[in-house]
């Protein structure tokens, strides 16, 4: 659809402008369709929901929380260790700060991670593999993948674990850590589709017609490559933002006073059984999260489909 | 056909030589003395130097790699700067225990995951197939760390049948050094009452552990049986009268079960990973606890030398699997044979 928009030029044979015209006109057409096919299945629409919800908490955390101050470092024993109420619906922890709150302010981190460390790891990891698989066989495809393979050969969370550790723990340097371990899975992604959209006779047809590698690459592979992409990032804002929280659950995260997932988990996991909203809560809004995302992911692979 | 096996076994090698350098570069570009910070900042300078010269800090970096991979090639990863010992003694004790879980939790992951995926194809779009379904999702989105917080409140006080903390009870000695997992080494000693207290103790961190591989391989088998139950050759055995049960395990499931195996490597792997935080949480002496440690006290010597044993162990996983895959699919099986 938008390759054939950007097309559109002043001179163009009345034939051309009623096409244009059409796909212009198809425009609402295509979004209502796309709409329908995400939609038919109902679970993607509350995949939807609990996304949007979430990353509306944690937007308009500071105007909506109860206690907004409660996400630094502020103590109120007075009123620590309180269950869950209806004046803190999740109940207070061991400084006596609101947990409701203080889970919506983590939403921040969480949704900031998963779209920082997809920002840097989609491109990287796309071009990588578009290489590799156009110039399968070749020297530097070769040389790309045994250097993914290096990197596939750890599981992330121990990579991501390995490269944090030796960092200060910060948010921003545990998103480099997630980083540096999540490319490798979009260049093997992309590469073996971008491997066998190479033999496509569209691909032949335009190296003869002489053009030139970064249009072959860009233009014709990459298009059909997007769907696969947008579906994996979908669904891995939700693994991100679970391995986030797992390096927060070892301390190796945001640093307190300051809110994060898995932080308050581990956190709360010592008070367990007599306090458990401290940990069973933040431990809920992950799985909602990461539920929210595998959802909604099925319901763009339904909508990215070709089926009709 | 044997030269196929060569050349994957060559690659693998070569991954294992890239990881050993990543995991060294990683080890080195921590900012900072390594000695200075083992030994703290109140230490002469000539004691430090000296540590120096025993950990090799003052030759050139690839010197020190050289040094490091022979050392390592002996089971010689140098001395922790946590524990004080050498850490192949810290690993000879601890990863026995992982192994423990890992293997139990492997063997959950498999069989439940392959069973309920059977079932949920079987009865494909009834109520059974629903439900399994639904619990598939939830393992699937709910880490690791989750389960084992879940577990731990149900287990730990609402419900105190397993034990949820450490490898043995307080009562119970420990069994003589044999493999150093508790529940074998009971048993080759013969002491019934200690392998089952060790048994108990590793249920519930490895079913924590499982459920999402399990999950995961529930849900790929079921989508591969459905998917290949309609392929003509199913098909054919219908129309030849071949019995329903015949049908369904030996044709059916065999070539099915290929994307479960082949992304158990995978899962086997992520265990290892997500073993980090669960025996973190029940507390148990394992390999990760101690990496975790050492990462936390940047104990350089231990990390690179779990992660390298987490390495190999991966490329070991990888090289099974894909033998199994063999066995399973005769296109790979064949490869190479003149037809």
């Amino acid at each position: 659809m938008k390759k054939k928009k950007m097309n559109v030029d002043m001179n163009l044979s009345p034939n051309e402008i009623t096409k244009t015209l059409n796909i212009k006109r198809n425009k609402s057409e295509f979004i209502r369709r796309a709409w329908y096919k995400f939609s038919s299945n109902h679970m993607s629409i509350v995949g939807l929901a609990i996304i949007s919800i979430a990353a509306l908490l944690g937007i308009f955390e500071p105007i909506i929380a109860p206690y907004p101050e409660h996400v630094g470092p502020f103590v109120d024993f007075a009123s620590a260790c309180q269950s869950p109420s209806i004046i803190h619906w999740m109940g207070t922890d061991n400084f006596g700060r609101d947990m409701l709150s203080r889970v919506m302010f983590a939403f921040r981190g969480a949704f900031l991670m998963g779209f920082g460390v997809l920002l840097v790891v989609v491109p990287i990891g796309s071009f990588l593999g578009l290489i590799a698989g156009y110039f399968k066989g070749k020297t530097i495809s070769t040389f790309i993948l045994r250097i993914t393979d290096i990197f596939l050969a750890l599981p992330p969370l121990i990579l991501a674990l390995c490269v944090c550790a030796i960092m200060r723990p910060t948010l921003f340097n545990s998103m480099i850590a997630i980083t540096i371990s999540w490319w490798p899975w979009y260049t093997r992604l992309i590469y073996g589709m971008s491997a066998s959209i190479s033999n496509e006779m569209y691909v032949k047809s335009a190296e003869l017609l002489g053009a030139s590698k970064s249009h072959i690459l860009f233009k014709e592979i990459l298009p059909n490559c997007l769907s696969p992409i947008f579906t994996k990032m979908t669904l891995d804002m939700g693994w991100v933002i679970l391995l986030g929280a797992s390096l927060s659950f070892v301390g190796l995260g945001e640093q307190p006073p300051i809110p994060a997932l898995g932080t308050m988990v581990s956190d709360g996991a010592k008070y367990l059984p007599e306090l458990w909203w401290i940990s069973i809560f933040p431990a809920l809004a992950i799985m909602m999260i990461v539920l929210g995302f595998n959802l909604m992911g099925d319901g763009i692979k339904d909508m990215l489909s070709s089926e009709e | 056909m044997a030269w196929i096996w060569l050349k994957k076994i060559g690659t693998y090698l070569l991954v294992l030589v890239g990881l050993s350098i990543l995991i060294f570069t990683i080890a080195r570009i921590i900012p900072g003395d390594p000695a200075r910070m083992a030994l703290g900042p109140r230490t002469p300078e000539e004691t430090v130097q000296k540590l120096k010269q025993e950990m090799n800090l003052d030759k050139p970096i690839y010197i020190q790699y050289v040094l490091w991979v022979k050392g390592g090639l002996h089971g010689d990863f140098g001395k922790s700067l946590m524990t004080r010992r050498l850490v192949s003694e810290d690993i000879r004790e601890y990863l026995p225990a992982t192994f423990e879980i890992v293997i139990i939790s492997t063997f959950l992951m498999i069989f439940g995951g392959i069973t309920l995926g059977i079932i949920s194809a079987k009865f494909s779009n009834t109520w059974l197939d629903g439900v399994i379904r639904v619990i598939s999702y939830l393992g699937i989105v709910s880490p690791s760390f989750v389960w084992a917080i879940i577990f731990l409140l149900i287990f730990g006080y609402l419900l105190p049948i397993f034990p949820v903390s450490g490898r043995l009870s307080m009562s119970i000695t420990e069994p003589s050094f044999i493999t150093g997992m508790f529940t074998i080494d009971a048993l080759l000693s013969g002491s019934i009452d200690t392998f089952k207290d060790a048994f108990m103790h590793l249920v519930i961190p490895a079913v924590s552990l499982c459920l999402g591989g399990l999950a995961q391989a529930a849900r790929i088998t079921r989508s591969s049986m459905t998917g290949n139950m309609t392929k003509d050759y199913i098909l054919a055995q219908n129309a030849y009268g071949v019995p329903e049960g015949v049908i369904f395990f030996k044709y059916l499931l065999k070539p099915s079960l290929i994307p479960t195996v082949s992304i158990l490597a995978l899962d086997i792997a992520a265990l290892f990973g997500q073993a980090f935080l669960v025996e973190l949480i029940f507390n148990f002496p394992g390999l990760s606890k101690y990496g975790i440690q050492a990462m936390l006290n940047k104990d350089l010597n231990a990390i690179s030398a779990v992660v390298l044993i987490l390495g190999c162990v991966f490329i070991i996983v990888n090289i099974i699997i894909e033998i199994i895959i063999a066995i399973l699919d005769p296109r790979i099986r064949l490869m190479g044979r003149s037809v």
